[in-house]
């Protein structure tokens, strides 16, 4: 290893940041418990996908090649796609990892890697080390893991309005991630713009809307974070906002 | 599908999935010197979150109204430098609220 820093980071900090996280993941995977209940998906198979993919849109669209007959050539390209932002996350995610992580559990943590995984163990001021990083996946695991099962098992023991409401969690936690830079820095504030700003070019221009969300999440993403390294370089001194 | 055949194809789009996210952390083991790379990493979290919060935000509860005053008590709450936990409870509890009058308002 080339980084000698270590991080104070503990797991209870991971385990509470991963709070927010779960409760949103409650409310997406109980739908996709249903989805799949719907589909003809036994309550074993739903769960099965849910504990071994840790994704939203990928399962979806899986779920739906699964009920159509799709071939598996289908099925990886279309992963392939959805997913490949994830790679682009584990590359950035890199830079911020100190020296407690090995190869294993690099093995073991970049399972967890989802956008909101991700976003959380991005915003977090200086390196994070693996005790925090476990502590963060494992509470939107089981979340995960347990909206599928009930969603499957039994769709409607949630009211709408609860099920309705606790669908906006994610979002006011992506808020709470990027409004405090945003506010610091002018380079991170028009970042974001830009790239929100492009993605609602994705979603109501109807020549785009033949590309998938995970697609537009990567173009979206490239031209933002690369028009704000040309336009707003760091200083030096501005290594962590 | 035959349950075996329903196996395969989950295994097949966990192993996809997987692999995807693990071969860029395993492989990418020293800091990254171009400093035009470093910048651009470094605004990926922020591009990836600004693409996927707007405008999805608007459709993430069942009705616009109660999603802009979710936006809104997240953005009041997010402002004043609150924890994760506490603007998501906020963006929650203001669509939850929104969604109640609506409905007794409807039903009045």
């Amino acid at each position: 290893m080339d980084s000698t820093k270590t991080s104070d980071y503990k797991f209870t900090d991971g385990l509470r940041d991963g709070i927010p996280i779960g409760l949103g993941y409650l409310s997406v995977s109980f739908s996709f418990g249903i989805a799949a209940a719907g589909k003809g998906i036994s309550i074993f198979s739903a769960l099965l996908i849910s504990m071994t993919n840790l994704t939203s849109a990928g399962q979806l669209a899986g779920l739906g090649i699964i009920a159509a007959g799709g071939t598996l050539i289908e099925m990886i390209l279309t992963q392939l796609v959805i997913n490949m932002r994830y790679a682009l996350m584990s590359i950035s995610l890199t830079q911020k990892l100190d020296s407690s992580f090995t190869v294993g559990h690099r093995l073991g943590t970049s399972f967890g890697m989802t956008d909101e995984i991700f976003a959380v163990a991005a915003g977090k001021k200086g390196d994070i080390n693996v005790r925090y990083m476990y502590g963060l996946i494992l509470i939107p695991f089981i979340c995960w893991s347990l909206g599928t099962f009930l969603g499957a098992a039994a769709g409607n023991i949630l009211p709408d309005m609860l099920k309705s409401a606790l669908g906006i969690a994610i979002y006011g936690m992506f808020l709470a991630i990027f409004i405090p830079p945003a506010r610091k820095s002018v380079g991170v504030f028009s970042v974001v713009a830009f790239s929100a700003a492009m993605s609602c070019c994705f979603k109501y221009i109807p020549v785009f809307s033949g590309i998938s969300s995970g697609f537009s999440i990567i173009i979206c993403a490239l031209t933002a974070s690369v028009l704000g390294a040309l336009i707003f370089p760091k200083k030096e001194d501005e290594a962590d906002v | 599908m035959s349950d075996l055949k329903i196996l395969v194809y989950i295994l097949v789009m966990a192993l996809v999935t997987y692999l995807i996210r693990m071969i860029p952390f395993v492989l990418c083991r020293k800091k990254i010197q171009s400093k035009f790379l470093q910048n651009m990493l470094y605004y990926v979290p922020y591009a990836v979150l600004g693409a996927m919060t707007i405008p999805a935000i608007l459709y993430s509860t069942s009705s616009i109204i109660s999603a802009v005053v979710g936006l809104g008590a997240a953005l009041f709450f997010a402002f004043r430098n609150k924890s994760l936990i506490v603007v998501a409870i906020a963006a929650c509890a203001g669509a939850f609220v929104t969604e109640l009058i609506m409905s007794l308002l409807v039903n009045a």
